[in-house]
């Protein structure tokens, strides 16, 4: 593959605690993302796929390693650099319910966007514009939502307006912490479909977070394994999913119940 | 054909919120568990999978309300007894019910064992201490459990430990129908795993004698059911074998369902995801005719005048669609 770098990683690793507490959360770990891939993290709870993840949006900071984006070491020790980056990189959590603030309606959260995107003069008439264009985007109807606040929607909803979110910043990276795993498989299809569309669309490069090894494979390109901290195994989603090699890989996939073939119980 | 264990005739409950609004969740619901089996209740958030739950124990607390029907467990009509006897008589001895976020419901203050002893207290006063912890001890070694979680907080114990612990807890007394409500949508698919078997092993060793299970996860109800029964907006629209419902879907509703499923295998990439579009209609004013027919691609208008009843057709097979099954299948296959 002749793409970009976009994140890429050396080293990393992330140490919580001292001495005897020590707990290696993510250990060397060395990774390449590159422009408009679509990208999975799957492990199962404790692998520390979501240490990464915030080492990454850079909500902590890495004990040993370095960070590139864009091929360039990654600076964001200040608040300025750190707001820069954050228009770079965005995230959608596993809990809708917690992600926005009570207080807010929901044309304020999308008028935030349009405001970091350097929007703040534009006329009202034209924001209104935007933030139509984003719901229907998502499928969702601007004129049903607004002047509502977040806890009057779904959860399927709320990811969906996440993900509008997502759609009026239009940042370089989007990395998605485990999006589907608290709603429905129905609304599930719904939001895999809108991250595609994103990526087709916007050329956005999509971290997807997951401990369902069935959605990794559906929708990624490029598979990472994560075991205790360890990349145990990466690649083509095809190779990696159907032909896997590491112990580990072959355990997550008997994990997953299917329906062509027998679901082995016996191996818990 | 087995004893029927559970049998459920046109039950109707209803919510009735501050507003003195009716909200009929359960509408009409008629099923039949044999000795032995199981059956799984799919569908979307919303559908009222879980307010049937909720209704099949036969306690009912505002807001929700009874209005009609008859719940049948093993030959004993519950549905006609007051709350206390149903607490007394029925709950955890007759039916026990898993919530969905069952684990959360321990006590972070008290020994597992204190939560064994007080089903015990109620159902068999007679037991000692001595003898509970004996017949606790055997249940957890029969299930795969470690003994010491017995003498330990809920607060020590992991996710799927303290779920598969619920389970142990809430079937001591063996009852005779299990509900599990999305026992494992909290946990990672590897604890998730180990549920599913213990539930089997449960199944399996005879503690119980049916089960109902409720999940939106298809694959998995594949790999646990017997029968699978497809809910939309309060009422059953199909019901089937597990693997006809999931290979042969009839009705646009669960051939929407099936249309969402994810496993790895081969061939899964180059299947298209289709997602049903819109929501479930709100159920404080059903609509007329079939309460599908708003989302549904194939409907005529004349589906939003008939209201259908469930038709049965092939063994143990029914559905609520107004077409015919071959009209339904040749469109499927044209696409």
């Amino acid at each position: 593959m002749a793409k970009e770098l976009c994140l890429s990683g050396k080293n990393v690793t992330k140490v919580f605690g001292f001495g005897d507490k020590k707990t290696v959360a993510v250990n060397h770990v060395d990774f390449d993302f590159h422009v408009g891939e679509f990208v999975s993290i799957v492990g199962e709870s404790g692998s520390g796929k979501t240490t990464l993840a915030k080492m990454l949006l850079g909500l902590i900071h890495e004990t040993e390693g370095e960070i590139s984006f864009l091929g360039k070491p990654r600076e964001i020790k200040g608040r300025k650099q750190k707001r820069e980056y954050w228009k770079e990189i965005q995230a959608i959590f596993q809990d809708p319910f917690s992600s926005y603030n009570v207080f807010h309606k929901i044309d304020a959260v999308l008028l935030d966007c349009i405001k970091m995107r350097g929007g703040k003069k534009l006329p009202y008439e034209k924001k209104v514009e935007m933030m139509t264009e984003a719901c229907s985007f998502v499928n969702l109807k601007f004129e049903e939502l607004t002047n509502k606040y977040p806890f009057e929607l779904s959860g399927g909803q709320m990811q969906r307006l996440m993900i509008a979110r997502i759609f009026l910043l239009k940042p370089k990276i989007l990395l998605a912490d485990e999006p589907t795993s608290m709603i429905d498989a129905c609304s599930r299809a719904t939001i895999l479909e809108m991250l595609q569309n994103l990526r087709n669309e916007i050329g956005m490069t999509i971290i997807f977070i997951t401990h369902d090894i069935g959605l990794a494979y559906f929708i990624s390109d490029t598979v990472f394994i994560m075991e205790k901290g360890n990349i145990v195994e990466y690649g083509p989603a095809e190779k990696v999913i159907l032909n896997p090699e590491a112990e580990y890989t072959k355990r997550l996939i008997s994990d997953v119940p299917k329906i062509h073939e027998e679901w082995d119980l016996s191996t818990v | 054909m087995g004893k029927v264990m559970l049998e459920v005739k046109d039950l109707k409950t209803k919510y009735i919120t501050r507003f003195k609004e009716d909200v009929y969740a359960v509408d009409g619901v008629t099923l039949q568990i044999e000795e032995g089996k199981s059956l799984g209740i799919a569908g979307e958030s919303g559908c009222g999978k879980s307010t049937l739950a909720l209704s099949l124990m036969g306690y009912y607390f505002a807001p929700l309300h009874y209005t009609s029907g008859d719940i049948i467990i093993d030959g004993r009509n519950v549905s006609t007894l007051d709350t206390d006897e149903v607490r007394r008589e029925v709950l955890g001895k007759e039916i026990a019910y898993i919530p969905q976020a069952a684990m959360n419901a321990l006590n972070p203050t008290q020994k597992i064992i204190r939560f064994i002893e007080d089903v015990i207290k109620v159902h068999k006063p007679e037991m000692t201490k001595p003898e509970v912890y004996e017949m606790a001890k055997e249940r957890f070694h029969i299930l795969g459990l470690p003994e010491k979680v017995l003498d330990q907080y809920a607060v020590e114990l992991s996710g799927g430990m303290k779920q598969r612990t619920v389970i142990a807890i809430s079937t001591i007394l063996s009852p005779k129908v299990l509900i599990a409500d999305e026992p494992s949508s909290a946990l990672d698919v590897t604890s998730q795993k180990m549920v599913i078997k213990m539930l089997r092993d449960l199944m399996e060793k005879g503690y119980i004698k049916s089960m109902i299970f409720i999940t939106h996860e298809l694959p998995l109800l594949y790999n646990v059911t017997d029968d699978i029964m497809v809910m939309y907006a309060g009422q059953i629209v199909e019901r089937g074998s597990a693997k006809d419902m999931v290979f042969d879907p009839i009705h646009p509703y669960s051939k929407g369902l099936m249309g969402s499923i994810i496993v790895p295998e081969t061939g899964t990439r180059e299947h298209e995801l289709i997602a049903i579009p819109g929501t479930p209609p709100n159920l404080k004013k059903p609509p007329a005719g079939c309460r599908f027919a708003a989302r549904c691609k194939y409907a005529t208008p004349e589906c939003k005048i008939y209201n259908m009843e469930m038709k049965e057709f092939g063994e143990g097979r029914s559905q609520r669609c107004r077409f015919s099954v071959e009209h339904l299948r040749e469109v499927y296959a044209n696409g």
